[in-house]
């Protein structure tokens, strides 16, 4: 790399050179994006390398792009470099993508979750292409000393059609590097595209399917040792005294000791869970040393006191109380059923919903729970971590590095120019690798053992660790006069946190409507699960509707298509939060696409459900048969409205994704606490769902509309839960109010 | 520690560890085959499949000592370049998401193919029913190995 040139600080891209005569365009990959300040005032050649989005041109005209948004299987590695390319106007066959290394000091948004990777790249992505591209078609401007207007530019190459000359990008890229970075770009108008839109495969399939190293768990260097943490074996416990002396005399085992992960007076950020604080580790040349060794430590572990800690998370401080106690499934169900029968915190209201119900010809009241979820990604937890006195370097399967950066830097004493995390293909991350408490922990053993090491959960440690879908109740209840509902409540909580959104759908639709809440403190550590919150409530809502329309004998599709059309002519209240328009929309279309009035399958019993979260809609209807008492899905018709879709393949694969993991976490999901022990550890006792009770079939259906992409991780997700209990009511006569269903299925 | 001679792959290695230590460690560990996946250590998710004589097994319930003569096969040692036909048939249908899973279940497709080249749904469900995908991808990688066995049987 050569010199920065004739950059604009005003501008997200930043152009320069590189050795041998290509060009190099940087920018902040998510740059809605406002560079802090010490990128302003960064201009040597050195920042250039810690860029974390390029694109690369090199004289042979080979164009890769470097993908820096964590990848783990929502394929973004693939649909955003689509996105670049579609403006750089390149052969898409041809472009090499590489994944880029994490890059928080000088940009403030790297991060995969909650269904923004496209939705937030869509604009700035295309923009960097489009810059790149005008740049290349300027530089042959000045070589051919013609103006640009009369050259175009196609599959890397620009072109000057009437004295029919071309010449390569990488052939223009040197001098291209040395132009001013244009300001304002125009970029194609949707409709107008010919790389988005169409299925492109897996930029890595090729590296998936020979097995090469991509994942942390394979990471090596020379010297690498292996650590392991034991944790203590319930929640409410903690590390009292523990002795090594066994462990320490087996064969290849370095150092037996404690860490404690976050310093006294840290103040944890919204993904620094605090599951166990005191851990013992286990360091030794092999794995299968480690593990050994580590059954020989004795420990011994006591109860937790109640602790008040303040944390600073989403912008603002408040103190969390941590209780003490070992918790069980079965008090939990107790203590929320309780919490059920007294007022929770209003969240909102409209109208009059007590005159309502007490007016009311007869109500429906169902109350609905779900258990604990593990996220059990197939790669348990693994982080490797070599730290010297010049350098931290990470190797890491995170979802949100730019967070981490201040917990890094406090609880590992490091500035934030040594921090160097390399950003591994995760073997799926569900929302648990949002929570980096592994990344601190790495570097307190590397620290500790002077040398490179890599952490490895075992599958037992990852289930038995904490940061779950937390455990959630909630009661719907419905007056009802002349089969018109009146009024609608929703009352519901959650351990440690409740799943209402008071302003989703059916708020709005209601004259009369009441939702309100309650928590119950707990010391099972949680956190974000595919569509955090709405994978519960979804469920228990699109439940609640097909029982209220089957009651007031509606159809259900009709009936919800009815209350939307209702909420978008006459809204009741504000804030509501969804567009009933796009709502609707994915009914109609799997209302046609399933033939809902005529089944395909005439031994099929179907339910339907729908559900907007993060920003898309989408609508489910699962055909189940039952066989020898179990639910076989014949089929599942999906209408899904994300706005535009830049990889339908991607796109699809991720929604057929979703149905099944719906349909496992309903049937089967649910870890199960006694005395704060997970009851179940590893996946011969926690039920996955599996190849045999995957859907037969899944018939997927995108709203064709010119809506800019508004993600597509998270919102299938939610509404299959729903629709697989209406399905099972169909066909066993029983309505599914407790998850797992498996529970109450089998006890019929 | 004791030696023990292998054949993994075609070809003749000799490790230095202990009897006790399951296939999957020695090959990640210690060969640096790292195709082969750890997920659970109980045998009941599939990541680390192996084949042993051509026929699949879980890598991390076979103890070194066990292995003897019998050649190990692991996701390095189908084909050449990626390219035996289960491989081609999983990047044609574009099966994986995360990918973790995938070289495990690619392994059981290919010893299922060897014992029934035009399996059924129901046989494919039954064999391959001990390898987990938590991505989900089971419909993909049921049309991949149909792909695969028409591709062979041509």
């Amino acid at each position: 790399m050569e010199k920065l040139h004739n950059n604009s600080r005003r501008s997200f891209l930043k152009v320069s050179s590189i050795t041998g005569g290509g060009m190099m365009i940087g920018f902040s990959w998510l740059a809605n994006l406002i560079p802090n300040e010490a990128f302003a005032s960064a201009e040597s050649a050195k920042e250039w390398i810690e860029l974390t989005g390029f694109i690369k041109i090199t004289p042979d005209n080979q164009i890769t792009i470097f993908c820096p948004n964590p990848e783990f299987g929502q394929n973004v590695m693939t649909s955003l470099p689509m996105l670049i390319a579609e403006e750089l106007e390149v052969d898409w066959s041809k472009v090499k993508v590489e994944a880029g290394d994490y890059d928080t000091p000088r940009f403030k948004r790297q991060f995969t979750g909650g269904s923004q990777s496209v939705r937030m790249g869509w604009q700035p992505l295309r923009k960097a292409g489009a810059t790149a591209k005008l740049m290349l078609m300027q530089a042959a401007a000045n070589e051919w000393n013609l103006p640009i207007a009369e050259l175009s530019a196609a599959n890397g190459m620009v072109h000057h059609k009437s004295s029919n000359k071309s010449i390569s990008y990488g052939a223009l890229a040197a001098a291209a590097s040395k132009l001013s970075t244009p300001e304002n770009v125009i970029i194609k108008k949707n409709g107008e595209f010919s790389i988005l839109g169409n299925p492109q495969k897996n930029v890595e399939g090729a590296k998936i399917v020979s097995g090469k190293s991509l994942f942390t768990m394979d990471y090596k260097q020379e010297g690498m040792l292996i650590a392991m943490a034991i944790h203590p074996s319930a929640f409410g416990l903690k590390l009292k005294s523990f002795d090594a002396s066994e462990a320490l005399k087996m064969p290849g085992i370095k150092d037996v000791f404690e860490i404690k992960v976050y310093k006294d007076g840290y103040e944890r950020g919204g993904f620094d869970t605090r599951t166990f604080n005191n851990l013992v580790v286990v360091v030794g040349n092999t794995t299968w040393e480690v593990m050994n060794a580590r059954k020989k430590v004795i420990t011994q572990w006591e109860p937790i006191q109640e602790t008040k800690e303040m944390v600073n998370a989403w912008g603002s401080k408040k103190e969390e109380i941590i209780p003490a106690g070992l918790e069980s499934t079965d008090a939990h169900m107790k203590q929320m059923y309780d919490l059920q029968k007294k007022p929770g915190k209003i969240l909102r209201k409209d109208g009059n919903p007590e005159t309502a119900f007490a007016n009311a010809q007869k109500t429906l009241e169902r109350t609905y729970s779900a258990p604990f979820l593990p996220h059990n990604t197939m790669e348990p937890i693994s982080c490797f971590a070599h730290i010297t006195d010049e350098k931290a370097l990470f190797v890491a399967p995170i979802q949100i590095p730019d967070m981490m950066k201040q917990n890094i830097m406090f609880n590992l004493d490091l500035s934030a120019d040594k921090i160097d995390i390399k950003l591994a293909r995760m073997g799926g991350g569900f929302g648990r690798r949002a929570y980096g408490h592994y990344i601190i922990e790495a570097g307190l053993i590397s620290k500790k053992m002077k040398a490179p090491i890599k952490l490895i959960y075992t599958r037992e440690d990852d289930m038995t660790n904490g940061v779950y879908r937390p455990s959630y109740m909630v009661t719907y209840k419905a007056a009802i006069d002349n089969n018109n509902v009146t009024a609608i409540h929703i009352k519901g909580g959650g351990i440690p946190e409740s799943a209402i959104h008071q302003n989703r759908f059916p708020a709005g639709a209601f004259e009369n409507y009441v939702a309100e809440s309650w928590d119950i403190k707990s010391n099972i550590t949680i956190g974000a699960f595919r569509a955090p919150g709405s994978n519960f409530i979804a469920a228990a809502e699109q439940s609640f509707l097909d029982e209220l329309a089957e009651t007031i004998g509606k159809d259900p599709i009709d009936y919800r298509i009815e209350l939307l059309k209702k909420a978008k002519s006459n809204p009741v209240g504000k804030n509501n939060e969804y567009d009933a328009d796009r709502y609707i929309g994915v009914l109609e279309l799997v209302k046609q696409k399933s033939n809902w009035s005529t089944a395909n399958n005439k031994n099929a019993k179907r339910g339907v459900a729908a559900y907007f979260c993060h920003n898309s809609y989408a609508a489910h209807v699962v055909d189940i048969t039952m066989k020898n008492g179990q639910p076989v899905v014949e089929n599942v018709v999906s209408a899904l409205d994300c706005g535009l879709v830049v990889n339908p393949e991607g796109a699809k694969n991720m929604v057929e994704g979703a149905v099944v993991d719906g349909i496992g976490n309903a049937l089967y999901g649910g870890l199960r606490f006694e005395n704060g022990v997970p009851m179940q550890k590893n996946f011969n006792q926690y039920r996955m769902i599996r190849h045999k009770e995957s859907p037969k079939k899944i018939d997927i259906h995108f709203v064709q509309n010119n809506v800019d992409p508004t993600g597509l991780g998270e919102p299938p997700f939610p509404p299959i839960f729903g629709a697989l209990a209406n399905a099972l009511y169909k066909a066993t006569g029983k309505r599914f109010y407790n998850q797992p269903f498996i529970n109450d299925l089998n006890k019929s | 520690m004791t030696k023990i001679k292998l054949k993994v792959n075609n070809k003749s290695v000799e490790v230095d560890v202990d009897p006790s230590t399951p296939v999957l460690w020695v090959l990640r560990d210690h060969l640096n085959f790292i195709g082969t996946k750890y997920g659970c250590g109980v045998g009941s998710c599939g990541a680390c499949t192996i084949h042993l004589n051509g026929r699949s097994i879980k890598s991390c319930q076979l103890p070194v000592s066990a292995v003897g003569i019998q050649e190990i096969t692991t996701i390095e040692g189908l084909s050449e370049n990626g390219d035996h036909p289960v491989q081609k048939a999983w990047l044609d249908v574009d099966v994986a998401q995360c990918g973790y899973c995938q070289t495990g279940q690619i392994m059981a497709a290919v010893s299922l193919l060897k014992s029934k080249p035009n399996p059924t749904d129901d046989d494919i469900d039954t064999f391959m029913t001990g390898n987990i995908c938590r991505c989900g991808t089971y419909l993909r990688i049921k049309e991949a190995i149909k792909k695969a066995a028409k591709s062979s049987n041509k």
